[in-house]
């Protein structure tokens, strides 16, 4: 047994994007497109008041609801607080307000960005107006932000729409992404840190004595924290296989090829590994195998037959 | 039984972590399991012998798909054991395990709940769980949001800047006894983060988990000695839309707390999560806070808001102080979603002492 204390926290930069890619009921996509054509769309309920951004549902009642009505692109600032550092993917890059905004002829407000030299220019009760993006899609963005209006409201009440344009949009592709930092924690990273020495490290449960690899600081059967280090490996055997016959995208292994559980010489959990050095179907449960590093890998690059006799499968029968 | 009559159901047991800025050194589930035994032996009971667990969390400050699932190693899942997730707030989770109590199907259930928030930036991270179509895609971070109704509320004359700072102080020197508390003592002000909010408006970020236990009936008396009896529990939702609500008030604070019995008589403290100082002025009209009602003596979320685990935090709290003697009928809130929009109200009630 060793206890080693706490190695250097490891951390890696760990980027999680997605192109969301969503479609749009009849009210939304009459919305957005309506956006695109410098139109902006509402939604009237069953006792008369206009939603913009308009909903499917009433939010009150839940009856659907489908009257569209155009709205004004002039409006009131209902609320608005000043964002003096603008975040990434935000409608400005320089300093902004966010505002709710009443369009004329609408009772709900629609959040956006307002364009102002500094929050002293900014108040509830202002007058503003849409500025409409260059480039528009069919997207909330299409509104680049809304900027100080002292004219006459562009409408005063509202006026019946189809709804219907040419080309409509159906759909829109919401990107999200998320930094992180991620770090993780005690037991894997001295599982990490092993690896860089082409070593396999587990930890033994205090209470039920089980070897656990890779080591995530808990026995999941007795709930308690492991801490005792154990060396495990570097050998192994087969307990389960399977033969994957599908190649994966940027994938440079040829198919078919063995996937293998195996269990390392005193662990007592199996980890996961790729089995080669052998023609695919001569894998065999019981096989004993020995890890293949490659130059500068971080993690054995698959497993290999050692030549020895197959494992008799009652010392692996615990860990198929 | 009579039936109607349910089980009483009680908090007997509350545990949580220091919070902190960053725990690196630690994964969630070495955050999260001596919370776990914590909670378990101010109650003598193991893992075998919880009738249900339920926890909440999230993907997305972890960055990763089934997070939780990593954590429940941390509770001794084998053999089986009957378990649930919320992708919320402890506080949704123990709404559910309170649910499974009252079907007479478990007599006990460990609630906990944790998050780590310093893996991402958790003001971007929670416009995720925006509306998608027209406000997600603007990335309206948490504290813009909370600004507008800060706004909102100002223009109401409901509060002032030099108000909100009073909140803020009042909380962070009542956190000084708090040893979990992240920030506490006299804290500054600040400069705005997004005005009218200041650095001192807004909560910590921060890692943390926490950990109750629930007990039925006559099992509540057994485990401890002033049960903290769930009076009543309810929560409530407001339209996605923040243009289509009134941000200086929360209505489904109020129907949840009208549900859960809050006004039908005194309460003596109230643990609110506010995570923003003009939530609590929202909170205190929503729920008709006396004066004299001891709010957030733990410092509440200005001290320590650990996401997914402030509003279990508020509950365990409260119930602390039932346990201890020191409140007799307390009510806790919590929250979730941008400006208030979903809110869950718990009346926790101590039998009479002779």
């Amino acid at each position: 047994m060793t206890s080693v204390p706490s190695p250097e926290v490891l951390r890696a930069p760990l980027v999680v994007e997605f192109p969301f890619t969503r479609s749009l009921g009849p009210v939304q996509s009459a919305f957005l497109t309506g956006l695109r054509e410098r139109t902006v769309l509402g939604v009237r309920t069953g006792d008369g008041r206009t939603l913009v951004p308009p909903v499917e549902y009433d939010p009150v009642t839940a009856e659907e609801i489908r009257d569209l009505v155009e709205v004004a692109t002039t409006g009131t600032v209902t609320t608005w607080a000043w964002n003096h550092e603008p975040r990434r993917g935000q409608p400005l890059d320089t300093p902004f307000a966010w505002v709710l905004v009443k369009l004329d002829g609408a009772d709900t407000a629609l959040l956006h960005a307002l364009d102002a030299p500094g929050p002293d220019s900014v108040y509830t009760g202002m007058r503003v107006r849409v500025r409409w993006a260059g480039e528009r899609v069919g997207a909330i963005t299409d509104i680049a932000c809304f900027e100080a209006y002292d004219g006459e409201a562009a409408r005063t009440g509202t006026a019946p729409h189809t709804g219907a344009f040419d080309d409509p949009v159906t759909g829109i592709v919401a990107a999200a992404r998320l930094d992180y930092t991620y770090s993780p924690g005690r037991a894997q990273s001295a599982y990490i840190n092993a690896l860089s020495e082409r070593r396999t490290v587990g930890e033994r449960c205090p209470s039920c004595r089980k070897v656990y690899v890779p080591p995530r600081g808990a026995c999941p059967t007795c709930g308690v924290a492991t801490v005792e280090r154990v060396e495990v490996g570097p050998r192994g055997t087969v307990t389960t296989y399977c033969i994957v016959n599908i190649k994966a995208k940027n994938l440079d292994i040829e198919v078919p090829y063995v996937y293998a559980h195996i269990a390392l010489d005193g662990a007592d959990l199996a980890l996961h590994a790729r089995i080669a050095g052998i023609p695919y179907d001569q894998v065999r449960m019981g096989l004993r195998v020995e890890p293949v590093w490659t130059e500068g890998g971080r993690y054995p690059d698959h497993y290999r037959p050692t030549g020895e006799p197959d494992a008799d499968y009652d010392t692996y029968k615990e860990l198929v | 039984m009579a039936p109607h009559e349910r089980p009483h159901v009680a908090v007997v047991a509350f545990a949580q972590s220091d919070h902190l800025r960053t725990t690196d050194e630690l994964s969630e589930v070495e955050m999260l399991m001596p919370v776990l035994h914590e909670v378990l032996a101010a109650t003598g009971l193991k893992t075998s012998d919880i009738g249900f667990t339920c926890s909440g969390s999230s993907d997305y400050l972890a960055g990763r798909a089934f997070s939780f699932t990593m954590a429940l190693d941390g509770v001794g899942a084998w053999p089986p054991i009957s378990e649930s997730h919320v992708e919320m707030d402890g506080a949704w989770a123990l709404y559910e395990a309170w649910v499974k109590l009252q079907t007479g199907e478990a007599d006990t259930a460990l609630v906990y709940s944790y998050g780590k928030s310093s893996p991402g930036s958790v003001r971007d991270v929670l416009t995720r769980q925006l509306d998608p179509y027209y406000v997600a895609p603007l990335w309206p971070d948490s504290v813009a949001l909370a600004a507008l109704q800060a706004q909102a509320l100002i223009d109401a004359g409901e509060t002032d800047e030099p108000a909100l700072a009073g909140i803020a102080s009042r909380s962070r020197t009542a956190a000084a006894d708090n040893p979990h508390a992240q920030l506490k003592g006299a804290v500054a002000q600040g400069d705005y983060a997004v005005r009218p909010l200041r650095t001192g408006d807004c909560p910590p970020i921060g890692d943390g988990a926490a950990a109750v236990i629930l007990a039925a009936g006559d099992r509540a008396r057994e485990l401890c000695e002033r049960p903290a009896w769930i009076s009543g529990i309810d929560h409530r939702i407001e339209a996605h839309g923040l243009g289509v609500r009134d941000l200086t008030a929360s209505p489904s604070t109020r129907l949840a707390a009208e549900r859960a019995g809050v006004f039908e008589r005194p309460v003596d403290t109230a643990e609110l999560h506010a995570p923003f100082t003009s939530q609590e002025v929202v909170l205190r009209k929503a729920l008709r806070l006396a004066d004299d009602v001891t709010v957030n003596p733990s410092g509440g979320a200005l001290a320590a808001n650990p996401m997914m685990a402030a509003g279990l935090i508020r509950i365990g709290e409260a119930a602390a102080r039932i346990h201890r003697g020191a409140s007799d009928r307390a009510v806790a809130h919590a929250t979730s979603g941008p400006c208030l929009q979903q809110n869950l109200v718990a009346v926790l009630e101590g039998e009479t002492r002779d």
